[in-house]
């Protein structure tokens, strides 16, 4: 038992590998840099205590994170259960669009939205000529310009492990729950809900830990107000070459991620998190 | 915990899917308090019955009446019948007791009423005290028990079961058999149940309902079916049996191979003649009556020997109590096969 696991184990070293050079090792740099300029020295850190911006643009990115978690469970979801239901041929229509989204670049889907939703863009426009309203609404550089963008971007992350979790509920549970007098809604919350929770929790988790470290959809599309703190590492690095504090910055907002992570997991329990665990 | 009512009536009911059908005009009446099995080969429509009945399957025609009045309408939840599914369908995120609430629950009772009902449900499926646990924490056996207790607990007129001990071991599911005719008893609920093991449909059943292909081949009691079958179905599913193709002709059963015997009066024409195993008696050689025949075959199976004879072109099978043989041939003995008049049964074509 115990000599075929320690020869299992050895299935993941090269993933593991691949991990500790390309990840674990530029992220242990950062570190490094942040507290030597080229001596030993705390600046970087007083600096970032100091100016209450970083500590804003981190309340910024978190407040971003959670509304995009918010929006993108209340549109996953219903899809979610709908791919559950449909037809294995309209599922597999339902995945392919789902999926669209990933086969073009970041850059390009967020230039697309500053076009759509733009003061002369089609959403405007078509408001304006259904008489919805009677000037262009400020739909960009602002939290819903992000909100809709992120939430655009971040969408199949949460429709795939829930999903997953889904599709691993026994409908017969549900019939049961219908011949004990359920009528549908009631055996949706008392049964399939509680049972989907686990994939609520794991796309949760992915989607926001994924939105705290949003780059170029913040950028395009919010104003001075969605300021994140990725945005300001990548001011700090090529704007104003300040590599130090780059990576102060980039070490605050790695660890507020692991922070939270922690906090998920002990929160929630890790089974859920990888959706694995049986409710 | 007592029924009242149950007595169900299903009339030309059909099921049909795209290019089958699945069932093909059911009639049956079911009386309050009796328990009656659907008993059947895979893809008989067994389970698609069931469910029409417990609303799940939408009929293509046809009319389930219960207790006189027509069910077909209503969704599920409006029907009031138990239902045991096969993998039993426990809640996993509920205890064992909110598992059993949840009909009551759902139909409005009042807490502290809930709490005594689920109590006693517990006690007449003998789980007194394992309200707390959670399903993944029972055996399979106490999980079967749970799922009983849940689909009584309301009081329904009907429950139906759809082969719920498939997944027991053998003594597991002798042991619940007998637990379901006490329960059957206790109760008087009325018991739709559905299985292929045509043991357990003789040995729990008031009356059996054999399906073939969409339809009800023969219905009757347990005696009925076996020692009375109407086709070749019949006797070929329900037990073992001896089958002879031919013709009755004044008092004489003949086989164009030859085979010739006296049976008891019956209209002249071409036959089924089926005997089953245990009504055939050996003889030695020097016998003046019976079939000619030589022993092809033998197992030893304890309380019983099993012989195959040659008789002619067709093999009859013997199954003869050890405890009461005096005669016992062996492997390539010459015999004499008989049986007492009336033995036989004999299936018009
Ligand atoms: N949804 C469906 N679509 C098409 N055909 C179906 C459907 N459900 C059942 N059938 C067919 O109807 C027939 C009867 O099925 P049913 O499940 O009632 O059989 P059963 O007697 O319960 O068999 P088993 O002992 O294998 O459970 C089968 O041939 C099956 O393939
Ligand atoms: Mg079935």
């Amino acid at each position: 038992m115990r000599y075929w696991r320690s020869r299992e184990a050895l299935l993941v070293l090269p993933a593991l590998a691949v991990y500790a050079l390309l990840y674990l090792y530029p992220l242990s740099r950062l570190g490094v840099w942040s507290v030597f300029d080229p001596e030993p020295t705390l600046k970087n850190y007083r600096q970032l205590i100091a100016d209450p911006v970083y500590a804003k643009a981190l309340l910024n990115t978190l407040e971003v994170s959670f509304w995009v978690t918010v929006c993108a469970l209340g549109l996953g979801y219903p899809l979610a259960y709908l791919m559950t239901t449909v037809s294995a041929r309209a599922r597999v229509w339902l995945m392919a669009l789902i999926m669209v989204p990933f086969w073009t670049s970041i850059l390009v889907r967020s230039f697309a939205w500053v076009v759509i939703l733009g003061t002369n863009g089609i959403v405007n426009k078509t408001l304006i000529v259904l008489g919805l309203i009677e000037a262009p609404v400020r739909l960009l550089y602002n939290l819903i310009g992000v909100e809709i963008g992120m939430v655009h971007v971040l969408l199949p992350f949460m429709i795939f492990p829930l999903y997953g979790v889904m599709t691993q509920i026994d409908p017969a549970l549900l019939r049961a729950g219908r011949s004990l007098g359920a009528p549908p809604w009631r055996a949706f919350v008392h049964i399939f809900l509680p049972l989907s929770l686990p994939g609520v929790a794991a796309g949760c988790v992915l989607v926001f830990l994924m939105a705290v470290g949003f780059y170029i959809t913040p950028a395009l599309l919010g104003g001075p107000q969605q300021i994140t703190l990725a945005t300001l590492i990548e001011m700090q690095v090529s704007d104003m070459l300040n590599w130090g504090f780059g990576a102060t910055l980039s070490v605050l907002l790695v660890g507020a991620v692991a922070t939270l992570f922690v906090i998920f997991t002990a929160a929630l329990g890790l089974d859920r998190l990888t959706g694995t665990g049986k409710a | 915990m007592a029924a009242k009512g149950g007595a169900l009536v299903l009339r030309r009911l059909t099921k049909h899917y795209p290019n089958m059908a699945a069932v093909d005009g059911i009639d049956l009446e079911i009386a309050a308090g009796e328990f009656l099995t659907l008993l059947g080969p895979s893809g008989s429509g067994k389970t698609t019955t069931l469910m029409m009945v417990a609303g799940f399957t939408p009929p293509t025609a046809g009319d389930v009446l219960l207790d006189g009045s027509s069910i077909a309408g209503l969704a599920p939840e409006r029907r009031n019948i138990g239902v045991v599914f096969q993998n039993y369908a426990l809640f996993p995120h509920m205890s064992i007791a909110d598992n059993i609430a949840f009909p009551l629950k759902m139909r409005g009772m009042a807490r502290p009423a809930i709490a005594a009902k689920v109590e006693a449900a517990l006690g007449l499926v003998q789980l007194s005290g394992l309200g707390g646990r959670r399903p993944r924490q029972l055996s399979v056996g106490q999980q079967q028990r749970v799922a009983l207790a849940r689909a009584l607990v309301f009081e329904p007129g009907l429950l139906l079961m759809d082969e719920p001990l498939g997944a027991l071991d053998k003594k597991l599911r002798e042991d619940m058999q007998f637990e379901l005719k006490r329960l059957h008893g206790e109760l008087g609920v009325t018991i739709v149940y559905v299985t292929h093991d045509q043991e357990e449909a003789l040995t729990l059943s008031d009356r059996i309902a054999l399906m073939n292909a969409g339809r009800i081949e023969q219905l009757g009691r347990a005696e009925d079916l076996y020692e009375r079958p109407v086709s070749r179905f019949v006797a070929e599913f329900i037990g073992e049996s001896n089958l002879l193709d031919g013709r009755v002709e004044a008092g004489w059963f003949t086989t164009p191979d030859g085979i010739r015997a006296p049976v008891a009066a019956r209209a002249d024409g071409a036959v089924l003649l089926m005997l089953r195993p245990e009504k055939v008696v050996l003889a030695p050689e020097s016998a003046t009556d019976g079939l000619a025949g030589t022993v092809s075959e033998l197992v030893y199976g304890g309380d019983f020997t099993r012989y195959r004879v040659a008789v002619g072109a067709a093999t009859l099978t013997a199954k003869i109590a050890n405890s009461r043989a005096p005669f016992r041939p062996a492997v390539g003995a010459s015999v004499r096969v008989l049986w007492h008049p009336g033995d036989e049964c004999i299936i018009p074509k």
